[in-house]
């Protein structure tokens, strides 16, 4: 396996992505990362140097909208598959000191 | 210290004057109650997707093209990730990779006459995040997402000013010209504009840059000023006490007059950008370049140099009449209707000036039309009212726009050109006060002053006070 | 009548169109089909009876004031994957994240279907947020193949493909990211179809990989396909990738002539790990089309093999994005106890997510972190744009590229979920098509020795779905 993926990458990208895994998931996830991005190297064996990358397969541009505004007042709605609200606002844990 | 200098660079947030948000047709209205300018794709839902306001891009490239920006002609956005409450996809939608504009600057001028320019890295498009309300009682913190969406354009300089003085001269170019262009309204105080301070000191002729803090939480010139004396004060005394200064994002307290660091080990600090797949790309043709160049307002500066040669006006006057664009419209329409430009500019500066200030009003808010008041100021050349009563109308005008005229005239207020009526009138007050009258023959000049207030008061005000004073002079 | 459920959408909407079929009876027969089938084959998360028998009812009384004439699909009994939002309507991608979530909007395709009269009986179970091809990754357990209840279905739109098979539903919506409709279609023996990119409205539909995620029907046949298509394909000025292009009228294509079609069989598609019988039924196919009178040869396709790492770090990168929002702050599952606000983030998504979803996160915030973006990630969009070039040269010579949908037959259950390379690697014919942004459809061409169905998968060029149905309707038809 050419990609060793440490406990400390494991633990950084558990930050990025906000996910705690257990003991057993950090070493299934290390093994699987690593066996991916061995897989996923195999992309380098393709000479990439003059292709511009291509995010959608076909060429559409320049969608808009106008300026106009089309909203109402959904608060009920908005709020309604909410864990928990107090006066027409989500409720979150703390986020100042 | 002086041996030191300061090193700034500025990132500029501007909420944009658009009526619906960047990707949804929610107001962006002010006010209102939380979470009822919200719809599925400003609040994260499930399979709700962005679509791009035009106003948007229109405005951001307005503005690259008035900071000498090179416009990008294939632009995309990216998302910005990162989790935290205020934004409900925990991603953000931004540019990093292609930022609409690049390459600009705006030349600036200081309070002490030092001239620079200061350049532009970029400018991108992108969304503004929600506001968190912390709750006494829960101890925790609401969100409320009616300014999640809203559009914002970020202005990023090159780290070339070397003052306080130098950033709020750069942060005034920038309202002027973005106001001027009517991309927004530009307010430190409420938040429309918002800058962050990156800040990093050296020795004086050091040509390498030291490490620099980000300081956010800004919200006035003074804070600005403060902040900026604070950071270089601590920064150096870290490298004089021999410590380094640490790369971070600090929260500047203006009560306390000092910054402290926002780390926190769940903060990464790695966006992990990508090109947003839910969105497509924009190219910007030469068409939509010239038809907003075409649009284009005459600057400040340009106005400035204008109002002098054409009007003759004091600078004075100038200045405080071009600090605002739609002032600026105001004085130019009225003095169009055929109105001196001096006296227009006097009505702006005095009247209109206090009556915004006593209403709590900006010059936007002003109702009266140019007209109108072109046709309040003929009312007084032609001394068919006189200034205490054009005052008046003028109060009237200032709340609903009246025809000045036609208020006159409805409410009886034009000056009495009867002489007979006037002559009877004056024969009466002098009848009524022989005190006064034999005071003037004594000499008291002043004596006269209080016959005319007599006689205005008996006229009830509609007579012009220079006849009033011929004509008793003439009787007397 | 007691054939109801026998029928194909056409055929019932016609039934139904005449008057010989009420919508009540139509709704009742699949509702009643339902309960004593999907306790074995767990084809729904959500069974709406209530909602579906409303529809009915405002459905038939639309037909009786003379409405819904141009509607083929009128009152036609629909079942819709879990990953659309339903209003009103619990609508979960089968994950505990989502366990309780219902939408206060549509999406366009449910919507489109709505007004082309269609009673949607309820919700169709996956794998999690679309991600596997087994629908083993459920949280609301697996569903079985109707073909052999210990094998799989195929995947994410398994509960679609199994519903349409076991005759739960006339028709239903799937998605397909990465051959999740195709797949599921050719392992249940039904028919399934992954437009162009852009034709059908993403509006509502849960994203998993936002630049490769297409709805698309599963149906009975050819001719059904084409039907719902029409129905639910047209620009949505709500999404920005749809393609503003005049709807057209696929059924038009339901044409049995392929004497100027030109197909080429990549041979890179038989090399090893294909099943000899999934091999000799798809040449089979192939065989029908020639004598049929299409032209039918060999070609390289290359790059087969750099579809399926540039896919999953695109996909992974894509998903690991889409998923933040899922953070037990505005709908969905919330962690019981937690110690501030990242503590709740971690706690809530840890134990809503399932492993496999887990598994993608994670490696879509690694290709996409400091320092890797663009060895990975950029690296893969730009293999995305030379595979589409391959398929761009293919389609200078060739109208249609047929191919296996799958390597094998449907898996017993359990068999999959252990090796995930393995089970990436059973996507190797489907997922380029994602890429390119390329419709496909899989059509059943036979079983293997055990009974299990087996599809040809057909790809034609961009918004060229009319050369495919007629092709597929040809071969249908002939074989």
């Amino acid at each position: 396996m050419a990609n060793i993926i440490s406990d400390e990458t494991i633990e950084y990208v558990g930050i990025l992505a906000k996910l705690e895994l257990s003991d057993e998931e950090k070493e299934a996830a290390k093994s699987d990362m690593g066996r991916m991005l061995d897989y996923i190297d195999m992309l380098g064996e393709l000479d990439t140097d003059d292709v511009e990358p291509m995010s959608h397969a076909f060429p559409v541009q320049n969608v808009f909208r106008e300026d106009v505004v089309t909203g109402t007042d959904i608060r009920d709605q908005i709020l309604k598959n909410a864990p928990e609200e107090k006066d027409g606002m989500f409720v979150v844990p703390k986020t100042f000191d | 210290m002086s041996d030191y200098e300061t090193v700034i660079g500025l990132e500029v947030h501007v909420e944009l004057a658009t009526k619906t948000k960047i990707f949804c047709g929610c107001s962006t209205e002010f006010g209102g109650d939380p979470n009822t300018h919200t719809c599925p794709v400003c609040t994260g839902m499930p399979g709700s997707l962005p679509v791009l306001n035009r106003q948007v891009l229109e405005y951001a490239i307005a503005v690259g093209l008035a900071t000498n920006c090179d416009i990008t002609r294939y632009c995309k956005f990216d998302r910005k990730n990162y989790f935290y409450p205020d934004n409900p996809q925990n991603y953000q939608i931004s540019q990093l990779y292609l930022p609409i504009c690049r390459n600009g600057h705006v030349d600036i001028r200081t309070e002490s006459g030092v001239e620079k320019a200061v350049r532009i890295h970029e400018i991108h498009m992108e969304e503004d995040a929600g506001k968190l309300i912390h709750d006494d009682w829960l101890d925790a913190s609401l969100v409320d997402y009616n300014r999640s969406g809203v559009p914002l354009i970020e202005i990023v300089s090159e780290p070339d000013m070397r003052s306080a003085e130098e950033v709020i001269a750069y942060l005034e170019k920038l309202r002027m010209t973005i106001s001027y262009l009517g991309a927004s309204d530009c307010k430190l105080q409420e938040g429309s504009m918002r800058a962050d301070v990156n800040l990093s000191v050296r020795k004086v002729g050091e040509t390498e840059f030291g490490t620099r803090t980000e300081m956010k939480n800004l919200n006035s010139f003074k804070a600005i000023a403060r902040a900026i004396a604070g950071e270089t004060e601590r920064q150096i005394d870290l490298i004089e006490s021999g410590e380094k200064v640490v790369q971070e994002t600090r929260r500047w307290d203006d009560d306390k007059e000092c910054s402290y660091a926002m780390r926190s080990k769940e903060d990464a600090q790695d966006y992990r950008y990508f090109p947003d797949p839910d969105l497509v790309p924009i190219s910007v043709s030469e068409e939509l370049l010239d038809e907003i160049r075409s649009r284009e307002p005459e600057f400040r500066e340009a106005k400035i140099v204008r109002y002098a040669e054409e009007f003759g006006l004091p600078e004075k006057d100038i200045l405080l009449i071009t600090e605002n664009k739609h002032l600026a419209d105001v004085f130019e329409e009225t003095v169009a209707c055929g109105a001196p430009a001096k006296k227009v500019s006097n009505w702006l500066m005095v009247e209109t000036m206090r009556l915004l200030k006593e209403n709590n009003l900006d010059p936007e808010d002003i109702r009266f039309s140019p007209k109108n008041l072109a046709s309040l100021i003929k009312l007084t050349e032609d001394r068919t009212v006189n200034s205490t009563v054009a005052k008046e109308v003028f109060e009237e005008m200032f709340k609903s726009d009246c025809d000045p005229a036609k208020y006159v005239e409805e409410h009886g207020l034009a000056t009495q050109n009867d002489e007979g009526a006037l002559r009877e009138t004056i024969q009466k007050v002098i009848a009524d006060n022989p005190q006064s009258v034999d005071d003037y023959h004594n000499g008291k000049e002043k004596a006269i002053g209080f016959l005319v207030g007599q006689t205005m008061k008996a006229m009830q005000g509609k007579c012009d006070p220079g006849s009033v004073n011929k004509i008793l002079k003439e009787l007397l | 009548m007691s054939n109801i459920t026998e029928m194909d959408a056409l055929t019932l909407g016609r039934e139904i169109a005449s008057g010989n079929i009420k919508v009540r009876e139509a709704t009742e027969s699949y509702l009643s089909s339902v309960k004593s089938k999907d306790e074995q084959y767990n084809c729904y998360v959500t069974v709406d009876e209530e909602g579906a028998m409303k529809a009915a009812d405002e459905v038939q009384a639309r037909i009786d004031k003379g409405g819904l004439k141009g509607s083929p699909l009128a009152g036609v009994p629909v079942a819709i994957k879990d990953n659309m939002c339903t209003e009103g309507l619990l609508t979960t991608c089968s994950s505990k994240i989502l366990y309780n979530f219902v939408p206060t909007y549509e999406s366009t395709a449910v919507a489109k279907l709505r007004d082309a009269g269609a009673v949607i009986l309820g919700k169709t179970n996956m794998d999690e947020f679309a991600m596997g091809s087994t629908t083993e990754t459920s949280y609301f357990g697996p569903t079985r193949n109707p073909a052999n209840p210990e094998h799989v279905p195929g995947g994410s739109s398994g509960g679609s493909a199994a519903a349409v098979a076991a005759g739960e539903c006339v028709y239903a919506l799937g998605s397909d990211t990465g051959g999740s409709i195709r797949q599921p279609a050719s392992y249940c023996g039904v028919v399934g179809i992954k437009p162009t990119y852009g034709t059908v409205s993403r509006y509502g539909l849960i994203a998993y990989g936002s630049s490769l995620d297409q709805i698309g029907p599963l149906t009975r046949n050819v001719s059904d396909a084409a039907a719902v298509l029409t129905a639910i394909s047209g620009h949505d000025e709500r999404d920005s990738t749809s393609v503003n292009k005049p709807v057209v009228d696929y059924t038009k294509s339901l044409v049995k002539d392929v004497k100027d079609i030109k197909i080429g069989i990549p041979r890179d598609y038989f090399g090893e790990g294909l099943d000899p019988e999934v091999a000799a039924a798809v040449r089979g196919a192939a065989d029908v089309l020639k004598n049929a009178g299409a032209s039918v040869e060999e070609f390289d396709l290359s790059l087969v093999n750099y579809a399926i790492p540039a896919y999953y770090t695109i996909a992974a990168a894509e998903a690991s994005s889409n998923l933040e929002r899922f953070d037990g702050i505005k709908y969905g599952y919330r962690t019981e106890e937690y110690a501030g606000l990242h503590n709740m983030y971690k706690k809530s998504r840890s134990e809503g997510f399932g492993a496999e979803v887990k598994r993608r996160i994670m490696l879509g915030s690694f290709v996409l972190s400091s320092g890797y973006y663009d060895a990975y990630y950029l690296k893969a969009l730009k293999v995305k744009a030379l595979i589409k070039k391959a398929f761009d040269d293919a389609f200078s010579k060739y109208d249609i590229i047929l191919g296996p949908v799958a390597p094998t037959t449907a898996p017993k259950l359990g068999e999959s979920l252990s090796d995930p390379i393995k089970m990436y690697l059973g996507d190797i014919y489907t997922i380029s098509v994602n890429l390119a942004g390329l419709p496909g459809i899989s059509v059943p061409c036979g079983t293997d020795s055990d009974g299990l169905p087996i599809g040809v998968q057909l790809l034609a060029d961009c918004f060229n779905e009319e050369k495919l149905f007629r092709t597929a309707y040809t071969y249908e038809s002939e074989k």
